[in-house]
């Protein structure tokens, strides 16, 4: 029998009720929402907290909104959420390609994307698809709230720019006319963790590319944001032997390791390819040409 | 410390650890053993139960979450000696063979039909494809959700 090791348990009634309880606990103290990432971690005893603060209730962290030129989502809004979600699927389809590949519809019931975020898991899908559409996220402690940008977000495996006595409230995607966004993934079974995955966002202006975001999964230390790749993409004309070119950076600037889902080239291989096949998506969706 | 949770519309106490996963509280407590413990790792989906309607691994959701919430499991399928249609469509298909993954099948497919009383085979298959069955290959399993919803439309054109 696999059981997570003791802890103490509370539920929040409120954000500033789960913040001071945070800070109440000190250090040892997490909080659990979905539960589908922290609670495998405490089985295996990778993660021991003392403290488990529950925020299932926090109703308020759970929305998805267009807000002026952001779209804003809910901590704790659930995976099953932002894949029916019509509006993300509208202004980020990447959202609902990602969301049919991760785990499946029963775990989907469960976990958030505040709790995807802070896993900080470099397999897990949610956090490419965030960095390629520039995201940033709501922290907030006992002194107000801060905002940060996605590449500043993950400080490593597993750890995150959340610190003590703080929580992960919200997560802000930036609105831009001519965009287009799709996720691609290579998974060895269906609901597994990727092999490899890409995340591709372009908005095109005029023709060219004004702007882009490419990151990956599954395929260095840390989700793997693309930046030689979207220096190459910036200012050019969309066509397939420019996200080709692309591809080819994201292989070269990946460092993926050997395991049981493959070997090193493999991986890297897969990483260009789904980088140009996402690239291509997003650019048809730019271009309304696919839906 | 002492939770109360709603098992099949019924309020059941107990002084537990907050690590107690609530398949074992399932299990232990009232002593419903149909929901199985299987993988442990939210993989194999034998544990599903209902909460609020919506299918869940209880094997990796505590019992204290699920204070205030209903949770239903496969012993509430069957009423006064009448099978639910998704029963009786595994009887029907013979959607099992060793039976260990049946109660989470049965209770994701019962989740299922009452979201979408009329999937197609892809929404099916979707729909299962948290629980694992060695057995049957899973056609079976789709026959026997298909042979639910038509028996379920048939009923409800009775009435």
């Amino acid at each position: 029998m696999q059981t997570p090791a003791s802890f103490e348990y509370e539920r929040a009634t409120s954000v500033e009720g789960a913040i001071e309880a945070l800070q109440r606990r000190g250090s040892e103290a997490r909080i659990i929402a979905g539960g589908h990432s922290l609670l495998p971690m405490m089985k295996l005893r990778l993660a021991n907290p003392e403290h488990l603060i529950d925020i299932n209730d926090l109703d308020e962290l759970s929305f998805i909104r267009e807000e002026g030129n952001e779209v804003r989502i809910g901590a704790l809004t659930r995976h099953v959420e932002l894949l029916k979600s019509d509006l993300l699927a509208l202004r980020f389809p990447a959202f609902r390609d990602a969301e049919v590949v991760i785990a499946d519809p029963v775990v989907r019931n469960r976990g958030t994307i505040g709790g995807s975020l802070c896993q900080a898991d470099a397999a897990e899908d949610l956090s490419a698809v965030c960095s390629a559409l520039k995201a940033s996220v709501v922290i907030r402690g006992a002194g107000g709230e801060r905002v940060v940008g996605l590449d500043e977000f993950h400080i490593g495996p597993y750890m995150t720019a959340v610190g003590e006595g703080e929580l992960l409230t919200e997560v802000r995607l930036p609105l831009r006319a001519g965009g287009g966004s799709a996720h691609e993934k290579v998974e060895r079974r269906a609901g597994d963790w990727a092999i490899a995955a890409a995340s591709a966002a372009l908005w095109i202006e005029n023709g060219t590319i004004a702007e882009a975001g490419v990151a990956l999964s599954a395929v260095g230390p840390t989700t793997v944001h693309v930046t030689r790749a979207e220096e190459l993409l910036r200012g050019k004309v969309p066509s397939d032997e420019l996200f080709a070119e692309a591809g080819g950076v994201a292989s070269e600037d990946c460092t993926p390791f050997p395991d049981g889902r493959g070997p090193v080239d493999y991986k890297r291989h897969l990483a260009g390819v789904l980088t140009k096949r996402a690239l291509r998506r997003a650019a048809a969706r730019a271009r309304h040409q696919e839906a | 410390m002492q939770v109360t949770v709603s098992i099949n519309g019924e309020s059941v106490s107990r002084d537990i650890e907050p690590r107690q996963l609530l398949v074992h509280f399932i299990r232990d407590t009232p002593g419903l053993t149909g929901t199985h413990w299987g993988c442990d790792t939210s993989n194999c989906g034998a544990c599903v139960v209902l909460m609020d309607g919506q299918p869940i691994k209880s094997c990796t959701t505590l019992a204290v979450m699920c204070e205030g919430h209903e949770i239903r499991t496969v012993e509430s399928l069957e009423v006064d000696g009448a099978l639910d249609p998704v029963q009786q469509g595994f009887h029907e298909m013979h959607a099992l063979q060793c039976g260990f993954c049946t109660p989470g099948m049965l209770m994701t497919s019962r989740a299922l039909l009452d979201e979408n009383p009329n999937p197609t085979e892809d929404e099916i298959r979707t729909a299962i494809s948290g629980g694992i069955c060695r057995c049957t290959g899973y056609k079976n399993i789709v026959a026997a959700v298909q042979w639910a919803a038509q028996h379920e439309a048939a009923t409800r054109q009775e009435v």
